[in-house]
């Protein structure tokens, strides 16, 4: 029973991960950039969501709304004011980009909100007969089921579903993927390349805002680095999947976080990280493209 | 270390066919498929030790395939190689070239950030001894064998007239003078054949004229065989002394020029099937 | 043979201004002239632009992207120091001390740098970039979690909590997260200097020679290197491995700046920054690696007057450095400038 109270932790906590890879995913297939900041738009839609809560005592909903709207307009906003210019540049330079904004996120948000931790407020709770329940309890007690996690794994779902739809079924998916394959031949058949990768970014964007929401109900503890490690473990996740490769983002997330949670409950705390590393690179040296990505043979 | 050149003069030295004496190369039912789709299937080709050989076909035929073979850019799925008699079952690409096979690109494959002399010594390599400490602290090894590279590598390029773009970064080269670095690259490795793919793309008449020229004077001061792949009909037929036709894959006809531009089943792969009147 | 001349002499350059940096600084700092904050960062500006070059080495050299140089400057600082305090007693000499622990350092480094190549240097691109970043990872827990001490009866290793067991008299060296305390600051920026003057050395003429020859013909094109009878493995590997080696000294170096290390210092984000110099620097271009590093460390300083602003500024200027040199007409423009100046040099060689 507790292998199984591990397993769905670790796939709440993988559903974080594939969420935030999905962005990550994204952006690289069409813009072929690591997007550094992706994992600091993660911890301003979490503050968003935190103080319409609590200063501004919105429902949780609206909140949440209110984070992914922001978060997008930051996406697109970065995007064109950062990213737009260096279309051309070589990737690093780009690389280098990136890091600067996720500086730059960090540190705006260490003088907006300042360093000190805020406690992200529980609202996934549910009032029966008087008693706050948090969770679900399922053979006597023996399985425990938070509705955070409950709450998380459907989001991901949801979210999977409802972008295999969207890429594959509408135009701007279309479009999307057109556009990831080559974009000069997408330019030639008439799409509008900058406003596809923009809206990639925004897509992007909003579900980091999800995401945060839901890291920050799993772990309440919100400091202005908050997005920074589960962005790198997100980036792994999309590699580990197969970078470009939506399905790829979801195996990725879904695997470390299971991973994580094994080793931190079979193997030692302190160290689960190196331990997902260590399997993120036994993978890689398997299949050297990631679970789902494409091997490339170079044409001579 | 080095074999420094030893000009023959031109014209002095006209081979006979020597495929009958010890080949250079045989290739024995070679092929491969990539997911199911035949590429090449059952190549057959011996080229004789001094001999300029022509493989030529329409687009797609394949022919880029069977250099990427010989040189293992793809590992053969089927077939042998034998290089002067030896095996090549298991070499990878760079001990193929160490052992004897030099080639150079369609797409032109410089060290574009290096500069023309660099791109020619970088082909020496493999013949160079001097290791890691010897360049850092500049021992003498190091400065004894970057002497004779250096020499080595003017005189080679002398036979294009190259000397004077030593310093230039190869990529910033004109075309026609990056497919002739590439050929000189190329003969660095000290190579017993070279393969030349497409050497005269984009090049003028009076260009290809010139290249022909050098083509046969590699051949005869290096005395190795050359086998190349051009689209140029008027090169091929005058330099080549053997021709492979490729279509799809297969070998569609074998012999000297003579032959291959009266046999049928060229024409045909070539211009089509003319219709019955 | 003018391109070997022009190299050299901008070899030459920058070694003199390495030189005559260290000669201002020293000249300052014997008049007073310099601020305690400005002089406690001289040892740091030489370990970053030591770890910079090297960083240059597999990036703009070898053409692979590390995220993960931050973790060879762990294990050199971790083993150097080790080395260095195990041999307190028995070598009394400071600088001779320091010597052997980079030299330690360095060694170590260089293993590690080779045992990680051979699962890294199999891989491309982004996939490479990963591992690498994984591996720093990886170290930094495992720094995180190592005990090591020594006694009479030599070394004692332990992993995730101290048991070590010394004997009597023993000294438990590296004490897991709390990292390696109360270690004697014996690095100087002389120190320094010499160690950036040899890492120049060991660059400048590795690239130089057949090694540096082979090792960018795999960065401008592998398959042809490879046509031409480059051992790819094994240049791709020498490149790692001293640049692994370059970085385990600068931790040395670093670390025995510092009363006390712990491994968290040396995480992802140290491998960043000192990707950022060496991008910043330009690829390739040691003494851009060298200045970048400086400056950049410096900065954060400079920038103290704007107290709490300062990161939000140096992220901002970051920005907007790499806007500025990669606007397409910008760059035209400097070209142009460029090759105007470097048009008239050779109008007056030729005169």
């Amino acid at each position: 029973m507790t292998f199984l109270n591990f397993l769905i932790n670790g796939i709440s906590l993988g559903s974080i991960y594939a969420i935030i890879a999905l962005g990550y995913t994204m952006v690289y297939g069409i813009a072929k950039m690591l997007n550094f900041a992706h994992g600091d738009v993660i911890m301003v839609g979490a503050y968003i969501c935190f103080y319409a809560i609590t200063r501004f005592s919105l429902p949780p909903l609206v909140g949440v709304v209110l984070a992914m709207i922001v978060c997008t307009m930051l996406g697109i906003v970065v995007e064109r004011l950062a990213y737009k210019p260096l279309r051309s540049a070589p990737s690093l330079a780009v690389l280098i980009t990136a890091i600067g904004v996720s500086y730059f996120l960090q540190n705006a948000a260490l003088l907006l909100w300042s360093s000190n931790p805020k406690v992200f407020p529980s609202f996934f709770v549910l009032e029966s007969g008087g008693a706050a329940k948090t969770g679900v309890e399922l053979f006597g007690g023996q399985l425990k089921i938070s509705y955070v996690t409950i709450v998380t794994i459907a989001a991901c779902v949801v979210i999977m579903l409802a972008l295999t739809w969207f890429t594959g079924r509408t135009r701007l998916g279309k479009a999307m993927r057109a556009c990831s394959e080559d974009k000069g031949a997408a330019q030639l058949m008439g799409i509008n390349v900058n406003g596809t990768i923009s809206m990639t970014f925004a897509i992007g964007s909003g579900l980091a805002a999800i995401a945060g929401v839901l890291l920050c109900s799993a772990y309440p503890t919100l400091v202005p680095t908050t997005g920074s490690m589960p962005g790198i473990k997100a980036f792994t996740a999309a590699v580990f999947g197969g970078i470009g490769s939506i399905p790829g983002a979801l195996l990725g997330g879904l695997l470390l976080g299971v991973i994580e949670i094994f080793a931190k409950a079979y193997i030692s705390t302190q160290l689960s990280d190196a331990v997902v590393f260590a399997v993120l690179i036994v993978v890689l040296l398997v299949k050297p493209a990631g679970l789902l990505g494409k091997q490339i043979r170079e044409k001579v | 270390m080095f074999s420094k050149l030893v000009p023959i003069p031109s014209g002095s030295m006209i081979p006979d066919r020597d495929i009958d004496k010890k080949p250079i190369l045989e290739c024995i039912g070679l092929g491969i498929t990539f997911g199911g789709l035949k590429a090449v299937e059952d190549f057959n080709l011996t080229i004789g030790r001094t001999e300029i050989a022509g493989l030529i076909g329409p687009n797609g035929a394949g022919k880029t395939t069977v250099f990427n073979l010989l040189t293992k850019v793809y590992q053969p799925t089927h077939g042998t190689i034998l290089l002067d008699g030896k095996d090549t079952h298991g070499m990878n690409t760079m001990q193929v070239n160490r052992a004897g096979i030099a080639r150079t690109f369609q797409n032109i494959r410089l060290f574009g950030d290096l500069s023309v002399e660099d791109n020619v010594k970088v082909g020496m390599d493999a013949q160079m001894h001097y290791n890691m400490w010897s360049g850092i602290f500049r021992l003498p090894g190091f400065r004894k064998e970057e002497k004779t590279a250096h020499e080595r590598a003017m005189e080679l390029l002398s036979i294009f007239d190259m000397q004077h773009l030593t310093n230039a970064k190869a990529g910033s080269l004109p075309y026609g003078a990056q497919r002739r670095l590439e050929i000189v690259r190329a003969l660095a490795t000290n190579p017993s054949l070279l393969l030349l793919d497409e050497p005269a793309a984009g090049m003028n008449p009076s260009e290809t004229a010139e290249l022909m020229e050098n083509i046969r004077k590699i051949r005869d001061t290096f005395q190795i065989a050359v086998l190349l792949i051009e689209h140029d009909m008027n090169l091929v037929m005058n330099i080549c002394e053997g021709i492979c036709v490729l279509n799809f894959g297969r070998v569609i006809a074998k012999g000297s020029p003579e032959d291959i531009q009266s046999n049928p089943a060229v024409i045909e792969a070539y211009l089509g099937k003319q219709k019955e009147a | 043979m003018k391109k070997r001349t022009k190299t050299s002499r901008r070899n030459a350059f920058t070694y003199a201004l390495v030189i005559l940096a260290f000669a201002i600084l020293q000249a300052m700092t014997a008049a007073g002239a310099i601020s305690s904050s400005l002089k406690g960062m001289l040892v740091p500006i030489c370990a970053y632009v030591v770890m910079a070059v090297s960083l240059n080495l597999t990036v703009g050299i070898l053409g692979e992207l590390s995220l993960g140089h931050a973790g060879f400057m762990s294990v050199g600082a971790f083993t150097g120091v080790t080395a260095a305090v195990a041999l307190q007693a028995s070598v009394p000499s400071a600088p001779l001390r320091l010597l052997i622990g980079m030299v330690v350092g360095a060694a170590f480094a260089a293993l590690a740098g080779f045992l990680i190549g051979i699962p890294v240097l199999r891989l491309k691109g982004d996939y490479l970039a990963i591992v690498t970043l994984a591996f720093g990872e990886i170290i930094k827990s495992i720094f995180n979690n190592l005990y090591v001490g020594v006694d009479s009866h030599g070394f004692h290793f332990s992993l995730l909590s101290d048991k070590t067991n010394l004997a009597e008299g023993g000294k438990l060296i590296i004490a897991g997260p709390m990292g390696i305390g109360g270690i004697q600051k014996i690095a100087t920026f002389t120190a320094g200097v010499l160690l950036v003057l040899v890492t120049l050395f060991v660059v400048f003429n590795l690239v130089n020679s057949r090694a540096g020859r082979a090792i960018m013909a795999i960065r401008d094109n592998r398959i042809a290197a490879e046509s031409v009878g480059i051992n790819v493995t094994k240049y791709k590997m020498m490149a790692f491995v001293v640049s692994a080696a370059l970085a385990g000294a600068a931790g040395t170096l670093f670390a025995m700046n510092y009363s006390t290390i712990v491994a968290n210092k040396f995480d992802f984000n140290t491998s960043i920054l000192v990707l950022v110099f060496v991008v910043l620097g330009g690829l390739g271009n040691m003494l851009g690696s060298i200045v970048a590093a400086a400056a950049l460390t410096i900065l954060p300083e400079a920038l103290r007057q704007f107290s709490d602003y300062r990161m939000l500024v140096y992220a901002i200027v970051l920005i907007l450095v790499m806007l500025t040199t990669n606007n397409p007409t910008l760059r035209s423009y400097l070209d142009r400038a460029k090759a105007a100046v470097t048009g008239k040099r050779h109008e007056k060689e030729a005169a």
